[in-house]
C-alpha cells in the first residue's frame, strides 16, 4: 500500500517536466485562444451592429412605420420613409416558398440516402450533395439570372422571371444540401434495433420509415428544417440577383420582391456613414440578427431535446 | 422437479408419432459472405412445444432465428440455403414476407421499447395491418400487456413513452408487442441478458402460460433456463447443429454427442 503511494507521489512531483504533459497544456491553451477569439469576434460584430443601429432605433425610428409601412424610401429628399414591411414580406415569401420546395425534397433525399441507397450509390450521392453545398452563392445568383429567368418567362408566360418563384427555387437548391445531410444524420442516429423491431413486426419498408424511423428522428429532422429556414432567410447575394429586387408587397409568386438582406447589401455602400439611411440599414441588421439568433436557438434547443429523451 | 415430472408425463401422453411439425428445417446453411454461420442444420420443431436453443456465442443461434422470419432478405451479405417449412409451406413461397413476419413474434436480446407511447408500442402491429377501431386496439393493449405480466404496472400510464420504462419492463413490453401480432410462433433471443433475475422469472412464468397457445423457440445463454422451460433442446456449436433431444434426457447426461454433455455440465470455454 505505502509503496504505491510513494510511487504515485514521485510521479506527481515529476509531471511538470513530462513532454506529454507540456504538449497537452500547450494544446489546451491554443484551443482556449481559438474558442475565446471566436466568441470575441461574434460579440464584436454584435456590438458593432448594435452600436451603429442603436441611435436610429432609440431616437429616430417610428416603430409603427418601421414594421408596418411598406414604404422603404430612404433616399427621398423631401420625405424619407423607413418602412420595411415590404422587405419583410419579400423575405417571408421567398423563405416560405423555398422551404415548401426544399423540405419535402430534402426529406425524400435523406430517406433515400439513409434507408434505401447502398454502397457506392450512397457514397456518390453524398459526395454530389456536398458538392452542391460548395457552390458559391453568386454562382447560384447567376443561374437565377441567366437560366431560370428566361425559363420562367417562357414557361409561365410572364413579363419578368426575376421574382419570388425564381429566388425560391434557387434558395431551395442552396438549402437542400445542408437540410439533406442534417436530416440524413438524424435518420442515421435512429438505432438499428428500431428498424429490426419494426421489420420483425411485419412492417413494410415504408411503414417502418413513416411509423417508426421518422417519428424517432423527428427532433433532428425539425432542427434540420429550421437550419434550412435560417439558411434561406439569411442568404443575400443569390436573392439579390434572382428576386428582381423591387419593393413590392407580393401577391403572387411571379411578383418581383426585395429581401431584407439584399437591401442591406445593395444600399450600404452608397450611404454616408452615420446618416439616417445608414443607421436604418443597421436597424434592419439588428432585426435580422435577432431572427437568425432565435431560429438557431430553437434548432439547438430541439436537438438538445433529442439528447435528453 | 415436480414440474419436470409433469412435463415428462405431458410429452409421453402426446406421443412422438402424432406430434404436428410446426417448423421443419432441412439442410439449412447460412453464410455472411464467406463466413459460414450455420452449416447444414436439420431439425423439426413441433406445435406448442418450447424448443430451447443453447450454445456458446457465435454458434449461429441468432442467424438461425433471422433465417426463419426472413430477416435475411434485408441483409445484403447474408445468404440462406436449404429449406425452412413453416405451417407446411416453404417460407420462400410465402406470398409476401411481411405476412410471414407478422405470424412470427420476435423478442430481441436487448429490450427495444420503440420511442412512442406504451399504447402505440403494443398497437403498432395491428395498426400496420390496418386496424383502426379504438375498441379493438384498447382490448388488444389490455390483453397483451396482461399476458406479458405488465398491465398492472403500466395501466395508469399507457400514454408514457415506452422507451422510458426500465429494462425489465421494456422487455415485457416487447413481449406484449410480439403477442399483439397473435403469432403462431414466438422466437426469443437471449431475452434475459439485460433483465434482472426477478423479471426473468416473471417472464419465464409468462412463457409457461403461452406455451399452450403457440410454439416457442427459446434461444438462451443460460442452460438452466432451457432446463426449466424447454420440452426439447438443441445444441449449436460454431455453426454446427450438434444435436436436438428431449431436454430431460440431455440434462440427465443422455446425450448423443460428448460436446453437448460438456457444454451442459459447464466444462466448456
Ligand atoms: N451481420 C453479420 N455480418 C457478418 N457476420 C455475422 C453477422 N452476424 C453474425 N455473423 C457471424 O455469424 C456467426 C454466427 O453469429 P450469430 O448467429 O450471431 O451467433 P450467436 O447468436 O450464436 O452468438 C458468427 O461467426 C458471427 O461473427
Ligand atoms: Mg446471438
Amino acid at each position: 500500500m505505502s509503496d504505491i503511494t510513494a510511487a504515485t507521489t514521485a510521479e506527481a512531483a515529476g509531471d511538470r517536466l513530462d513532454k506529454n504533459w507540456m504538449i497537452d497544456k500547450g494544446l489546451q491553451a491554443l484551443m482556449f485562444i481559438c474558442g475565446f477569439s471566436a466568441i470575441i469576434f461574434v460579440l464584436g460584430i454584435f456590438i458593432f451592429v448594435f452600436k451603429e443601429g442603436a441611435e436610429f432605433v432609440a431616437h429616430k425610428m417610428d416603430f409603427a412605420e418601421f414594421f408596418f409601412s411598406p414604404k422603404w424610401r430612404p433616399t427621398s429628399l423631401s420625405n424619407p420613409t423607413y418602412g420595411i414591411l415590404a422587405l419583410i414580406a419579400g423575405t417571408a415569401a421567398i423563405t416560405a416558398l423555398s422551404m415548401a420546395i426544399c423540405l419535402p425534397f430534402s426529406l425524400g433525399a435523406a430517406v433515400f440516402i439513409g434507408e434505401f441507397a447502398k454502397g457506392k450509390t450512397r457514397e456518390y450521392l453524398k459526395i454530389l450533395i456536398e458538392l452542391l453545398a460548395a457552390i458559391p452563392s453568386v454562382v447560384w445568383g447567376f443561374i437565377g439570372l441567366a437560366i431560370m429567368n428566361p425559363f420562367i418567362i417562357k414557361t409561365f408566360d410572364v413579363p419578368i422571371g426575376l421574382n419570388v418563384l425564381n429566388s425560391s427555387l434557387i434558395l431551395a437548391l442552396m438549402a437542400a444540401p445542408i437540410v439533406t445531410s442534417l436530416a440524413e444524420d438524424a435518420l442515421k442516429a435512429v438505432p438499428d434495433a428500431y428498424r429490426e423491431a419494426a421489420e420483425a413486426l411485419g412492417a413494410t419498408r415504408w411503414q417502418m420509415i413513416y411509423k417508426v424511423i421518422i417519428p424517432a428522428a423527428k427532433n433532428g429532422l425539425l432542427s434540420a428544417a429550421l437550419l434550412g429556414v435560417g439558411r434561406a432567410f439569411g442568404e443575400t447575394m443569390a436573392v439579390l440577383m434572382a428576386s428582381g429586387h423591387s419593393i413590392n408587397m407580393p401577391t403572387s409568386m411571379f411578383d418581383s420582391v426585395r429581401a431584407l438582406t439584399a437591401t442591406i447589401a445593395a444600399e450600404l455602400g452608397e450611404t454616408p456613414v452615420g446618416s439616417d439611411h445608414y443607421q436604418a440599414l443597421f436597424a434592419i441588421g439588428i432585426f435580422l440578427f435577432i431572427i437568425t439568433f432565435v431560429i438557431n436557438l430553437a434548432a439547438d434547443l430541439i436537438v438538445r431535446g433529442v439528447r435528453k429523451g | 422437479m415436480v414440474s419436470q415430472a409433469a412435463r415428462a408425463g405431458d410429452s409421453a401422453k402426446k406421443g412422438a408419432a402424432n406430434r404436428k411439425v410446426k417448423l421443419s428445417v432441412r439442410n439449412l446453411t447460412i453464410r455472411y459472405g464467406d463466413v459460414v454461420a450455420l452449416n447444414n442444420a436439420n431439425l423439426d420443431i413441433y406445435e406448442n412445444e418450447v424448443m430451447g436453443v443453447i450454445g456458446p456465442a457465435n454458434s449461429g443461434k441468432t442467424s438461425f432465428l433471422n433465417a426463419i422470419n426472413r430477416m435475411s432478405d434485408m441483409r445484403s451479405n447474408m445468404t440462406v440455403e436449404g429449406e425452412i417449412t413453416f405451417n407446411g409451406v416453404n417460407i420462400r413461397d410465402w406470398r409476401n414476407v411481411y405476412a410471414l413476419r407478422s405470424r412470427i413474434g420476435v423478442v430481441f436480446p436487448l429490450p427495444v421499447g420503440l420511442p412512442m407511447t406504451i399504447y402505440d408500442n403494443v398497437t403498432l402491429s395491428p395498426r400496420l395491418r390496418g386496424i383502426t377501431d379504438k375498441r379493438v386496439l384498447d382490448e388488444t393493449v389490455e390483453r397483451c400487456l396482461t399476458r406479458a405480466a405488465l398491465w398492472d404496472e403500466v395501466k395508469d400510464r399507457l400514454n408514457h413513452l415506452g422507451s422510458m420504462l426500465s429494462g425489465g419492463q421494456q422487455q415485457r413490453l416487447t413481449i406484449a408487442r410480439a403477442l399483439s401480432q397473435d403469432p403462431d410462433l414466438l422466437m426469443l433471443d437471449e431475452f434475459s441478458i439485460a433483465v434482472d433475475p426477478v423479471t426473468t422469472m416473471r417472464i419465464e412464468d409468462v412463457l409457461k402460460e403461452l406455451k399452450s397457445q403457440m410454439t416457442i423457440i427459446l434461444v438462451t445463454n443460460l442452460v438452466q433456463q432451457a432446463n426449466r422451460l424447454a420440452d426439447r433442446t438443441s445444441f449449436f456449436l460454431n455453426g454446427e447443429h450438434v444435436e436436438t433431444g428431449e431436454t430431460e434426457a440431455l440434462f440427465e447426461g443422455r446425450t448423443q454427442d460428448q460436446r453437448t454433455r460438456d457444454y451442459i455440465e459447464g466444462r466448456f470455454g
